[in-house]
């Protein structure tokens, strides 16, 4: 992407000379920001994704998880623990197995937990925080384990417990637990896009 | 059905049921073992905590399919554990049951928290022990016998 | 729960039973008692013996187990009672061992006269029996020693389970158990003094704690026997409904399902799936599909319930208690007057182990086992239902999982749902298994209730004028127990609040008994529940408005002759002298009442935790009379306080809409955790020679009202909708 916006302004400068130098200069920040809309577009698609409750359910601010399509509490006192694990005696995996228990209602995957702290996209009184204040989560590396754009693709692409939010089980009812609003092959393609256009983030609070 | 071969407090069992049974009704029905409480089959009480390899798992809500190879102790073989027989010795010397149907949940969720925390805080005590319902609401003594027990195993 | 019958007379055992002696098929004493009926003045009737009948059993090996005549749920009865016994008796307590007894006459409370574990009096009534069966027995030890030993019985004493006599001599129970089936059952014993007691009034460990911690104590719901099948019954999602049509075709497809059949149940109908095993029959029920016919039925909701009550109680009911000058209200000032209004939801019982009960229906009788409260009240049912009579029915008490009034319904509606599937397979063990679900969702709630309440408050800042006008269903209206409801006044629901020791000079309580179709039952302490959270909370309003202390303002505006309530306020006011000083963010709230003969007096340390009240301690008084095991005493106003807070959880509520109740499980239904429950509660107990009064109920009342009277100091709100959904 970047070698190719520079090619093209090195052709630009070559042939047209100085008298097109500003017009070039405009010319190429208006096809940047046609990326950034489409990058801030894509964001804006997986921001419905990360904020879906199959997802931020465990991106919380408090010290508990929540559960549920309405992100209530998580019940029976569980609490995050000093991992993201739950505590001793009454830890995520005490019930959350490596695969959903359709049977019982219960959702499972590898390695159940909460995201770190870092992580959270709700703040304390449990209200979704802004995309722009998500994004930043996102793309910090010094909050997201250190992922560059390539990682964060991988993660999406490739992370079990992300994959889970597309295949999340059946409520303890019997009815299918609902999905992200949209399909994992989409996410990927947008994650993909976000990350080409140079992971924008909307701006404000 | 099918068949599956549980290691189950030291030794090996095998069972012939719907992979989809919770371990809960496997423990209870095919194998005898009904120290292992039924409370309300949605892990929101506590009363059917068992170890599966080493963690305090509600065995409620885990269908037996799920359990693989993983070894599984029981109420019936926690005093066969040193940190198992402390508690259950805390428990009697504390006076800590009333009904008792929540109490074999109660021990191994205390097991496995004095296994991780030799020293449980108050606050270990209430997060560790926060999703054990009692009805008859023994936990004044239950953080008595937890902490006796933390100290006799010093 | 509420005593069933009221206490007729004084009933000792001396006069009217009689005590049988036997010898043990395996050697050793066996003790029997029989008492006749106490409605029956006259000469005692014909005792029925069922076997067995036995109270006491002294083996050859010393050993020594008593039979109890209750259920042990968590009230420690099955350690309670044989301490009282073996006091008497002299035993060796390490050698004594209890059992629960079956459903039979000679088991029936001796002033309820029925089988059954209620109004807390399970030590309360027992107490004089079990000591003179204690004592009596051991003076046939005695007398077959004095026999042996050619001396006075006189000369002898007992000890540890061993008769000495003159000159170094000594035998032991054991040797001496059969000699002594062949003296006479003495008239008349003496009972030891207080100062003699080796076991009555110390602190002693229960019985039943090692087996209920390595899990071999077996509960109703661990029954396995031999052919046994599994029930569960899809119960109708509104009281009354009745099966239309039912698809049980997936249902019936799955292996080990054995049948699948529609019964009556007590309201409507049901259909019951039989399996050979839980799961199975719990996936089959799932799989039913079935259309219920909602035609005439009810359909109640909360939410128009709450309006229509309080509507209600602005008017005045059937009178409950009335003195003094009812208009006298209306002379004083509005500026010195409150007008408060109160709301209390539906509350399940949800003991921790799920209702349950095993028949076996053999034709021509049956043996039945339940975790009962009411024992002889399920086996006749069991009986009726089977077409048999009684004592064709062979009853055993299993060990319960808590109950709390649960399992004392007066139409056995668990046992006979039982016995109506097992009357389809005859010879095979039927264990009908209600899932938490059925449980949450199937009625038997302690009542929903308003109250409205206007005092009128004199120069003085205590309350002259009353007027309080509460809303309930009866407990006992339609019940076996319809007789005790006088007046248009069933005392469950004004208990607590129409008996008040609070000396106010015009008192006028009435009540409104609205009918619902939505089936209610005694729940731990009764009526205490609502009407202590009332006088509590308001009494507390008062003298905060008083400016005078919680404490001082109970003891001025208590009658002098409440003795037990103004020595547990001195206790109190003794053992708390935190209470002058909290924590910061923290404020001490104060509760006493009177249930079951039983005064308590409560304080906590409350702080707001996560908008959540925080109870840092508790502390509490008690006046129960003799304490029996204060070990137990302390044991039971421990988990009473813990158990009353479901009244102030966020979810402490069971609420219907389109008559459908709305909470499933733990999830939506939640009762207190460790971290709602009390995080340390102190227990004193004033020293009393009095009988013995309860300890299962009284506990329960003055936690809710002492948490938010420290809740106002904290928030300057009154609470007076419960479940506190908010602080």
């Amino acid at each position: 992407m970047h070698f190719r916006l520079l090619g093209r302004y090195i052709f630009v400068v070559l042939i047209i000379l100085t008298v097109w130098i500003s017009f070039s200069i405009s010319e190429a920040a208006k096809s940047t920001r046609e990326n950034q809309a489409v990058g801030l577009a894509a964001w804006e698609s997986i921001y419905s994704v990360l904020t879906s409750p199959r997802c931020i359910n465990c991106h919380t601010a408090t010290n508990y998880p929540q559960q549920g399509d309405d992100r209530h509490r998580h019940f029976a006192n569980v609490i995050r623990g000093p991992e993201g694990k739950g505590v001793a005696g009454l830890n995520c995996v005490s019930c959350h197995q490596e695969r959903n228990a359709d049977s019982t209602g219960v959702p499972g995957g590898h390695n159940w937990h909460l995201a770190p702290l870092s992580m959270q996209w709700q703040d304390l009184n449990d209200r979704t925080l802004s995309s722009s204040a998500v994004c930043r989560a996102v793309t910090d590396r010094s909050r997201n384990n250190n992922m560059d754009g390539a990682a964060l693709l991988k993660h999406h692409t490739e992370e079990q417990l992300v994959l889970w939010a597309w295949n999340p089980g059946r409520r303890p009812d019997g009815s299918l637990r609902s999905p992200p609003p949209i399909s994992h092959q989409e996410f990927v393609a947008a994650t993909r896009t976000w990350v080409e256009a140079g992971t924008p983030c909307p701006k404000g609070r | 059905m099918a068949t599956f071969h549980l290691n189950i407090n030291g030794s090996e069992k095998t069972v012939d049921v719907d992979p989809s049974t919770p371990l809960l009704w496997v423990l209870r029905e095919e194998l005898k073992l009904t120290g292992t409480k039924y409370g309300c089959g949605i892990s929101a009480c506590g009363a059917c905590t068992v170890h599966v390899a080493g963690i305090a798992t509600r065995s409620c809500v885990v269908p037996v399919e799920l359990v693989g190879d993983r070894p599984i102790v029981t109420i019936e073989a926690i005093g066969k554990d040193p940190v198992g027989r402390v508690v259950q010795n805390a428990w009697i010397e504390t006076d800590v049951v009333q009904c008792g149907y929540c109490q074999s949940g109660q021990i191994m969720s205390a097991v496995a928290l004095l296994k991780d925390t030799k020293k449980p805080t108050d606050k270990n005590i209430e997060e560790s022990m926060g999703g054990n319902l009692c009805r008859c609401a023994t936990y004044v003594r239950i953080r008595e016998a937890i902490k006796r027990a933390s100290q006799q195993l010093g | 729960m509420q005593p069933a019958l009221k206490r007729e007379n004084d009933l000792t055992l001396n006069r009217r039973s009689f005590i049988q002696v036997t010898t043990a098929a395996a050697g050793g004493l066996l003790v029997s008692l029989y008492l006749p009926r106490i409605t029956s003045a006259q000469q005692p009737p014909a005792p029925k013996v069922y076997p067995p009948d036995a109270f006491i059993h002294i083996a050859t090996d010393g050993k020594i187990n008593v039979t109890v005549n209750r259920l042990e749920f968590g009230q420690g009865v099955q350690t309670s009672l044989p301490m009282v016994l073996a006091d008497e008796l002299d035993a060796d307590w390490s050698q004594v061992t209890a059992e629960l007894a079956p459903a039979a006459d000679v088991y029936k409370d001796p002033l309820f006269g029925m089988q059954m574990v209620g109004g807390s009096g399970s030590i309360a009534h027992s107490f004089q029996q079990y000591r003179e069966l204690g004592a009596k027995t051991r003076a046939m030890l005695v007398a077959a020693a004095a026999d042996r030993w050619q001396v006075a019985a006189n000369q002898c004493r007992t000890e540890n389970s061993v008769v000495y006599g003159p000159n170094n001599r000594s035998a032991r129970y054991a040797e001496l158990a059969n000699d002594a089936t062949r003296k006479s059952v003495p008239d008349k014993v003496a009972l030891k003094n207080a100062s003699e007691f080796r076991l009555i009034g110390k602190p002693v460990k229960r019985l039943d704690s090692p087996a209920k911690c390595d899990g071999s104590q077996k509960f109703g719901l661990d029954l396995d026997l031999p052919g046994m099948k599994i029930a569960v019954v899809a119960h109708p999602p509104v009281f009354g409904a009745r099966v239309k049509t039912v698809d049980d075709g997936q249902a019936r497809a799955l292996a080990g399902v054995r049948d699948v059949f529609e019964i009556p149940l007590e309201k409507g109908t049901g259909v019951a799936v039989v399996a050979d095993r839980f799961w199975t029959a719990k996936q089959a029920r799932d799989l039913l599909k079935i259309d219920w016919d909602l035609s005439g039925v009810e359909r109640p909701d909360t939410a128009e319930l709450r309006a229509k009550y309080k509507q209600l109680a602005t008017t005045t009911g059937n009178v409950a208690a009335t003195r003094g000058d009812e208009k006298a209200l209306d002379r004083i000032p509005q500026t010195n007057r409150i007008v408060a209004e109160y709301e209390f939801p539906y509350l399940a019982h949800a003991p921790m182990e799920p209702l349950n009960a095993t028949v076996n229906f053999q034709g021509d009788k049956a043996e039945a086992w339940v975790p009962s409260q009411f024992q002889t009240m399920d086996q006749m049912i069991i009986a009726q239902t089977l077409g048999l009579k009684p004592d064709q029915v062979t009853f055993h008490t299993e060990f319960a999982g808590g109950g709390f009034g649960r399992r004392a319904t007066t139409d056995s509606h668990v046992p006979k749902e039982a016995a109506v599937i097992a009357k389809r397979f005859r010879d095979t063990p039927i264990k009908l298994i209600w899932t938490r679900e059925d449980d949450v969702r199937g009625g038997y709630y302690r009542p929903m209730h308003a109250h409205r309440i206007e005092i009128g408050i004199g120069p003085d800042g205590l309350p002259s004028a009353w007027r309080h006008v509460i809303v309930g269903q009866s407990l006992l209206a339609g019940t076996p127990f319809a007789m005790m409801v006088k007046n248009g006044v069933d005392e469950t629901a004004v208990e607590g609040t129409a008996d008040t020791s609070y000396n106010i000079p015009n008192f006028h309580v009435s009540v409104h008994h609205p009918t619902v179709n939505v089936p209610v039952l005694w729940w731990r302490s009764v009526g205490h529940t609502h009407n202590a959270f009332v006088m509590e909370t308001l009494i507390d309003e008062l003298a905060a408005r008083a400016r005078v202390d919680p404490i001082a303002y109970r003891k001025k505006l208590l009658k002098a002759d409440a003795k037990k309530l103004h020595s547990v306020l001195d206790l109190l006011d003794q053992k708390t002298a935190w209470r002058k000083d909290p924590a910061a963010g923290r404020a001490v709230g104060i509760s006493c009442h009177e249930s079951f003969e039983t005064a308590v007096a409560c304080a906590v340390e409350v702080s707001i935790e996560n908008k959540r009240p925080k109870i840092h301690r508790a502390t509490v008084a008690v006046n129960c009379g003799l304490a029996v095991n204060p070990l137990s005493v302390e044991s039971q106003f421990q988990g009473g306080l813990g158990f009353g807070v479901l009244q102030l959880m966020a979810q402490g509520a069971i609420t219907l809409k389109d008559g459908r109740v709305e909470q499933r499980n733990f999830d939506g239904y939640t009762p207190a955790y460790i971290i709602d429950a009390p995080s340390a509660v102190d227990v004193h107990i004033v020293p009393s020679t009095e009988p013995p009064t309860g300890c299962g109920e009284p506990p329960v009342p003055v936690i809710s009202p002492a948490v938010v009277n420290a809740l106002a100091k904290l928030t300057g709100k009154r609470y007076r909708t419960l479940p506190l959904v908010s602080v």
